[in-house]
């Protein structure tokens, strides 16, 4: 064994489990950075012809594929049956909620310049912007209850009750992405298929635990 | 073991892309050259003249007008057109103009190009979907080629086709909307002067992904209505299908003119974003050209005629 690698590690003090922590950091880079290039790429003055378009289909791109990587942690963590996934299933359920709002206050400001009774007409007569609208708020009592604190004080069972509302969440906002679309669905038909297999693979191991049981 | 060296091209080798394309372009010149006077996209177009009826507004960068389109057969996605239509044909093309006419026939571009002056015409470009652009158009009205062919009593509409071949246009598949595409204006639409035949912009033959070589353009009604890469126009007596309305009919109706009153289901058209602006700018009535096209339109309730 070469000397550089061998009984040095007493000499730092490094916690145990630094491995888990540089993931966490990786992990929390990598999710960060859609956002970080989207910045750079709009301060450079790269996003095209219509930047703030380019935005809201970034932004809302985004927080669907993190939702869509909340659901697919706890099945992944069955089917290889490894634990230690789970940490990052709060990571991507606080990102998505991360770019939708960044989506939401694209559309608030970009899009409306704060004109709330047109938002609010917007939301009551759109269909697709009403969908998109219920996605987000369902994903706000999730993102505010996402703490160890708040597991606490609710109480594992009806904090996982209350989290079940991810699936309404995710619901509505492929619904969103399905309806905003003009005629090429190629897209928003991806979403709505990996979002079906997430939902059937819960529905199907629910059955299969009752007949088992 | 013999260990064979690769012994493929060496770099130096290697025609620089730049003298590759020359050789390219010398040989579509000099065969296509000797009959067409007129090359392709990008080509300078002579003895253009100024139109009272352009607008005085700031113009879009050129490369947002050619980067960022929609043309379905070339892809869904607005870059797709600028990339993948650069190699469409668009040497020998032929346009038929039939149907409720005294005279049908089939015209070569070069002709067309030549049955009227060319005018710079430029106008408002708004889109269904929410932004406009200002575009110098060079063409000439669409009046002078129905003229040329006499249109009969019984032509009360105009039917338009675009060229459709998914060989070229393989991405096609995926647009969701059936093709080829399919347009129509009414005879007095058709016949007005803002109504032209488009075959450049910015001074150049028009580059493929806006419609090369030849497209409509109708200022005051929303973008999808301006028909590209025309190949064939039907006078005919019923108003005729339309591809937008064929695909979705309670979304996108025969007429289709800018009207900040009437909204798509699915979003407000009160106001657009004007390419390169930061706010949005109220949409006008017919796109701004009220004064010239609101008699044509005068007794209609417009929310039913969309």
């Amino acid at each position: 064994m070469p000397a550089w690698t061998s009984g040095n590690i007493t000499d730092f003090p490094m916690r145990a489990g630094t491995f888990q922590d540089t993931l966490r950091v990786v992990a929390f880079g990598s999710c960060l950075w859609p956002a970080v290039w989207l910045g750079w790429r709009a301060y450079q003055g790269q996003l095209g012809t219509n930047p703030i378009e380019a935005v809201t289909h970034a932004t809302g791109g985004w927080t669907l594929r993190f939702l869509l990587m909340t659901l697919a942690v706890t099945p992944l963590r069955q089917i290889l049956e490894t634990s230690g996934w789970v940490r990052f299933r709060r990571t991507f359920g606080l990102f998505s909620f991360f770019y939708g709002s960044l989506h939401l206050l694209t559309y608030v400001w970009l899009d409306k310049f704060f004109d709330l009774s047109d938002i609010a007409r917007d939301v009551m007569r759109r269909p697709f912007i009403t969908a998109g609208f219920i996605s987000y708020a369902l994903m706000v009592p999730l993102a505010v209850t996402s703490t160890a604190g708040w597991i606490r004080r609710l109480g594992g069972e009806r904090w996982r009750r209350l989290h079940r509302l991810v699936y309404f969440s995710a619901i509505a906002g492929v619904t969103h992405f399905y309806w905003l679309v003009k005629s090429d669905v190629r897209r928003p038909a991806l979403y709505a298929g990996i979002l079906t297999i997430l939902l059937l693979y819960r529905i199907s191991r629910k059955l299969s635990a009752r007949l088992g049981a | 073991m013999v260990i064979r060296k690769f012994e493929g091209i060496r770099y130096s080798e290697v025609t620089p892309r730049q003298l590759f394309w020359n050789r390219r372009r010398f040989l579509r010149v000099a065969g296509a050259g000797l009959w067409v006077p007129a090359a392709g996209a990008g080509a300078k177009l002579e003895n253009v003249r100024k139109s009272p009826l352009s607008t005085g507004e700031k113009l879009t960068p050129y490369k947002d007008v050619t980067t960022y389109n929609n043309f379905y057969e070339f892809g869904t996605d607005k870059a797709q057109p600028a990339a993948l239509a650069k190699g469409f044909r668009t040497t020998p093309w032929t346009v038929t103009v039939e149907g409720a006419v005294a005279k049908p026939r089939t015209f070569d571009l070069d002709v067309i190009m030549k049955l009227a002056p060319l005018e710079e015409r430029i106008y408002r470009m708004r889109c269904v979907e929410g932004w406009s652009m200002v575009i110098p158009w060079i063409g000439f009205p669409l009046s002078a080629l129905l003229n040329a062919v006499e249109p009969t009593s019984k032509a009360k509409y105009v039917a338009f086709q675009s060229y459709f071949d998914s060989k070229q246009m393989p991405q096609a598949r995926f647009a969701g909307i059936p093709l080829p595409y399919v347009e129509g204006l009414r005879m007095d639409e058709a016949m007005h002067p803002l109504t032209i035949l488009a075959v450049g912009l910015y001074g150049e033959v028009l580059p493929n992904q806006n419609g090369a070589p030849l497209r409509l353009v109708v200022p005051w009604k929303y973008g999808f209505k301006s028909i590209k890469s025309i190949v064939r126009i039907r006078l005919v007596e019923k108003q005729p299908p339309t591809t937008w309305s064929m695909a979705n009919p309670r979304e996108y109706g025969f007429y289709s003119n800018v009207n900040p009153q009437v909204d798509h289901p699915r979003w407000s058209q009160a106001r657009e974003r004007r390419i390169g602006e930061f706010f949005k700018r109220p949409t006008l009535m017919f796109n701004g050209y009220e004064e010239q096209v609101a008699s044509l339109y005068a007794g209609m309730d417009l929310r039913k005629y969309y």
